[in-house]
């Protein structure tokens, strides 16, 4: 039994260590301080880099969880404390259904609620998109971690006279947070790597974007470009830019590890 | 905590805080066409260069796409590689079509054993992606190829997957030369495909071909240049075997000059001429006759006339045609009709 | 180190509406989706009615939609990806919460995220390039021998095709089951393990306990690769050969609803075109719905034919179903 969990890992390790390859082998050419720094050239040219696509994907990716964190959590901690009750199966239903949606579908979408209305391509209308595919899975993560605190450290903390707001803050949350942190990881790693969404609402930007109402370059559009364009040295550039999105993910995971250890090791203090 | 707080405070102002792009400058957006996007690029880089205060943005999100957002007023102009039609029109009134580079389409292939180019006419390549051809060493083909050792493979057919306007201009081509082409399947970017299989973009089109032994595919001439792609010869409307430069492609314009309608819509698909290409087309910039920013407007006038003088010359070094020396004429004076 | 802090008064009405508020926000984005999807489907639905979800036929030109080919096409390598991804993924997190040596934990853990990390994009590209080829030899190796005369296998081995974006996809749901899987089974308290063992069960009959106690915490994970599958875009289509076709077999090219919608939307042009495309982005809505009540069912029902078992932790809140 054991050697078949052993396979299992090395099933889906395999698959990440070629994949992983693949990007390092053609990506790690084009990264230069220029790449970090500079602003996109046309293809033949050099001394290009995606440093506007790397500051607009943070941007989109912080305005994304600002929005969705609190709500997915909310909702989480809703579906969890009053399980019984319609709402909360009505809540579970819709976001399962969400999180079947398609990124395009969910990117058309919010091009009509933002994009029309506001005439322009903006980072808001990006970062609402982002936020729509984020929340479901925050939610449902969420809500199955607080299910897993076990009831005598609920009923413990309402029995000392903890309002049920105090006790959710202050016991059963903290103690389900590895996992929701967890869930927001995940979250932001499946919006990271999206492109389909931000082409009809953030739309794309050659130059800096100040301010949230513009077009906002984004590495995965920036990627998604360069990838299917013609030129050599536009695929490594894209390559290059696969290579920092998955470090940037990398770099939020262990953030927030991190950060999770440091909270709990507060907690048990 | 609260330093945590402030260190975060800081960043998000250095990210959402207006960061100065000196003085006064505008940018403008345009969206469309995904052919055009390395030379559009190149172009407003250049022309940012002359003029610093002035950011031009483009972003491919396909013809269509650059159709409906010029459509909808969410960006200052579009692109597109294939004319729009009268009902596309009608919803967008006071559009203007500018053509600004050429490109040309080239069938490429994979047949173990066969290294030479081979050479095709319209009728040929229609029946194979009608499924009427299904053997690469069937008569039709050998006729045209004396000399080459067909083995007996299955055609397998590839096309584009994504609507495109690369799609567009064979499917044109493929339509002039079959009438059965026209009636059954007709044009457009996205097609009802008889046979095949749908590859996503050049990328994938050219990946799956490269790597299945008797398949067939179209890519741009540009993609095939700029891979070392081996592409084969198109008889042309004159019955000369071409294989395609962008010189052919040009040549192939200049012989649609002649009849060429004043808003520029035509399609130069299968165009007269001994050194013209068969599957050529342009691609246009969609711009408003009349657009309700007055600064916005000069500066698409005057960056239009810049494409047409110093901006052809970029074209040669990413791959593309430039448009010939009768075309550009007849342009200039309509830009001169911009917001008039 | 005693800190004396203000008393903050909550209040338990003013938790339920803040919470409250979150849940009706996920709630209203669904809807306003699932509206906004309608409205903008108008000219197909009044055209095609119910019919577009049975055509088989997607004609651009000749203004010809159907939904019948995609949704068959989904459903498959979303099956596919699941019974390939979610036992692997569960092995993981058994592996590593319960199995695996405790240094290696944490390391695998992080890799397997990492493969969540990569953009859908790139997975695209490398399975056209890698995993393609890959696939083809071993479609041409069953083409070569008796299993080609099943249906499941028949065809001229293509490489791309539903068997590529099933495996395309079953690696990419992969993390995101093992991950919340791994904290689903990382929360069960201790107690029920030691409990198990007290009662002297072996290692693994302690872990189908565990896995049994998280069992509906695993589900949610399942469901949450599922909702990847159903909507994933860029990977499956640069491998599945994008062809409207029905067919059994693994090596024939189909078409999936996301796949087509990604595909064409760019360049459709003209409102029944459009507006189908939107159509099928509602279909799609409507399966997920439908396979989430499904299975809400099935699960509801097989709970109930369960006998009344002794349970370890003391009263709980009631499950839900």
């Amino acid at each position: 039994m054991s050697t078949l969990c052993a396979a299992a890992v090395v099933l889906a390790l395999l698959p990440l260590g070629f994949i992983l390859f693949y990007i390092v082998s053609r990506g790690i050419s084009a990264l230069n301080p220029a790449f970090f720094t500079k602003l996109p050239k046309p293809s033949g040219e050099t001394g290009g880099g995606m440093a506007n696509a790397i500051v607009g994907t943070l941007k989109l990716i912080g305005l994304a969880s600002a929005a969705s964190v609190p709500a997915g959590i909310g909702a989480g901690i809703y579906i969890s404390e009053f399980p019984g009750s319609r709402t909360s199966t009505l809540v579970r239903f819709c976001a399962d259904v969400l999180n079947g949606v398609p990124s395009i579908v969910v990117g058309i979408v919010a091009y009509g609620l933002v994009v029309l209305p506001m005439k322009r391509f903006s980072a808001i209308a990006g970062a609402v998109a982002l936020a729509i595919m984020m929340v479901p899975i925050i939610t449902r993560s969420t809500e199955e971690l607080l299910r897993l605190v076990p009831v005598s450290l609920r009923e413990g903390a309402l029995a000392l006279g903890a309002s049920r707001a105090r006790a959710v803050w202050s016991v059963v949350l903290p103690s389900a947070l590895p996992g929701i942190i967890t869930g927001v990881l995940i979250a932001v790693a499946r919006i990271a790597g999206e492109t389909a969404p931000l082409l009809f609402t953030s739309f794309n930007n050659q130059f800096w974007a100040p301010g949230l109402d513009q077009p906002t370059a984004s590495l995965t559009v920036q990627i998604y470009n360069y990838a299917i364009s013609p030129y050599d040295d536009w695929h490594r550039q894209a390559w290059a830019g696969a290579l920092v999105l998955v470090a940037i993910v990398l770099a939020f995971s262990m953030l927030a590890r991190v950060a999770t250890r440091r909270l709990e090791r507060m907690n048990v203090g | 905590m609260t330093r945590v707080a402030k260190i975060l405070a800081v960043a998000a102002a250095a990210l959402f805080g207006a960061v100065s792009a000196g003085a006064q400058t505008i940018q403008l957006n345009g969206a469309g066409s995904t052919f055009g996007t390395p030379i559009y690029t190149k172009w407003f880089s250049e022309y940012n260069k002359i003029h610093p205060n002035v950011q031009i943005n483009y972003q491919s999100i396909g013809s269509g796409g650059g159709i409906q957002q010029v459509t909808a007023h969410t960006v200052d102009f579009g692109a597109s590689d294939g004319p729009m039609t009268p009902e596309q029109m009608a919803k967008a009134p006071g559009i203007m079509h500018f053509p600004t580079v050429l490109g040309g389409v080239v069938p490429m292939y994979n047949i173990p054993g066969v290294k030479v180019d081979l050479r095709f006419t319209g009728p040929v390549l229609a029946n194979i992606y009608l499924g009427r051809i299904t053997k690469w060493n069937d008569p039709a083909i050998a006729k045209l190829n004396p000399g080459v050792k067909f083995p007996a493979l299955p055609i397998a057919v590839v096309h584009r997957a994504d609507g495109s306007g690369t799609t567009y201009i064979w499917a044109d081509y493929l339509s002039r030369v079959s009438p059965e082409w026209k009636t059954k399947v007709g044009v457009s970017t996205s097609l009802k495909w008889p046979v095949g299989v749908g590859g996503k973009g050049s990328e994938g089109v050219s990946g799956q071909v490269r790597q299945q032994p008797g398949a067939i595919g179209y890519v741009e001439l540009i993609y095939a240049l700029q891979n070392h792609i081996a592409y084969g010869f198109v008889q042309n409307a004159d019955g000369k075997f071409l294989k395609a430069t962008l010189g052919g492609v040009t040549a192939a314009a200049a012989a649609a000059a002649r009849k060429m309608p004043a808003d520029f819509r035509v399609s130069i698909v299968n165009a007269p001429g001994p050194d013209a290409y068969p599957i050529a087309s342009f691609t246009w910039l969609l711009v408003y006759r009349h657009p309700s920013d007055a600064v916005r407007g000069k500066i698409m006038k005057d960056f239009l006339h810049w494409m047409l003088g110093d901006g052809q010359k970029y074209c040669a070094d990413l791959g593309y045609a430039p448009l010939p020396r009768e075309v550009i004429r007849m342009e200039e004076a309509a830009v001169d009709k911009l917001q008039q | 180190m005693a800190r004396t802090r203000r008393r903050i008064p909550w209040s338990d009405a003013g938790f339920r509406a803040a919470t409250g508020l979150a849940a009706f926000l996920v709630v209203g984005i669904a809807v306003v989706i699932g509206l906004e999807l309608f409205r903008n489907s108008r000219v197909p639905i009044h055209e095609f009615g119910w019919k577009f979800w049975t055509n088989k036929d997607w004609d651009p030109v000749n203004g010809e939609f159907g939904a019948y080919t995609f949704i068959w096409g989904t459903l498959y390598s979303s099956l596919i990806a699941l019974l390939l991804g979610a036992p692997v993924a569960l092995g993981i997190a058994i592996f590593i919460v319960e199995v695996g040596p405790l240094r290696l934990r944490r390391g695998l853990g992080f890799l397997t995220d990492l493969l969540a990390a990569v953009p859908s994009i790139v997975y695209g590209l490398w399975g056209i390039f890698v995993l393609v080829p890959l696939v083809r030899k071993v479609e041409t190796a069953i083409a070569g021998s008796r299993l080609s005369n099943l249906p499941i296998f028949s065809g001229p081995p293509y490489g791309i095709g539903m068997l590529a974006a099933g495996i395309i996809l079953a690696i990419m749901i992969v993390p995101y089951i093992s991950s919340v899987a791994r904290e689903v089974l990382r929360a069960v308290p201790q107690s029920q393990r030691e409990a198990a063992y007290a009662l002297g069960a072996t290692k693994w009959e302690t872990i189908r306990i565990v896995v049994r106690y998280g069992r509906s915490g695993i589900l949610g994970a399942v469901f949450l690769g599922l909702g990847r599958a159903l909507g994933e875009t860029m990977a499956v289509t640069m491998v599945i050969g994008n062809s409207p076709q029905i067919s059994a077999s693994l090596f024939a090219p189909q078409y999936t609803m996301a796949a087509v919608i990604a595909n064409e939307f760019t360049e459709a042009t003209g409102d029944l075109y459009l507006q189908s495309l939107i159509e099928i982005g509602l279909v799609l809505f409507a399966i997920t719905l439908a396979i989430n009540v499904l299975s809400r069912f099935l699960i509801w029902s097989v709970s109930r034919e369960r006998r009344p078992r002794p349970r370890a932790t003391p009263a709980r809140l009631p499950e839900p179903a």
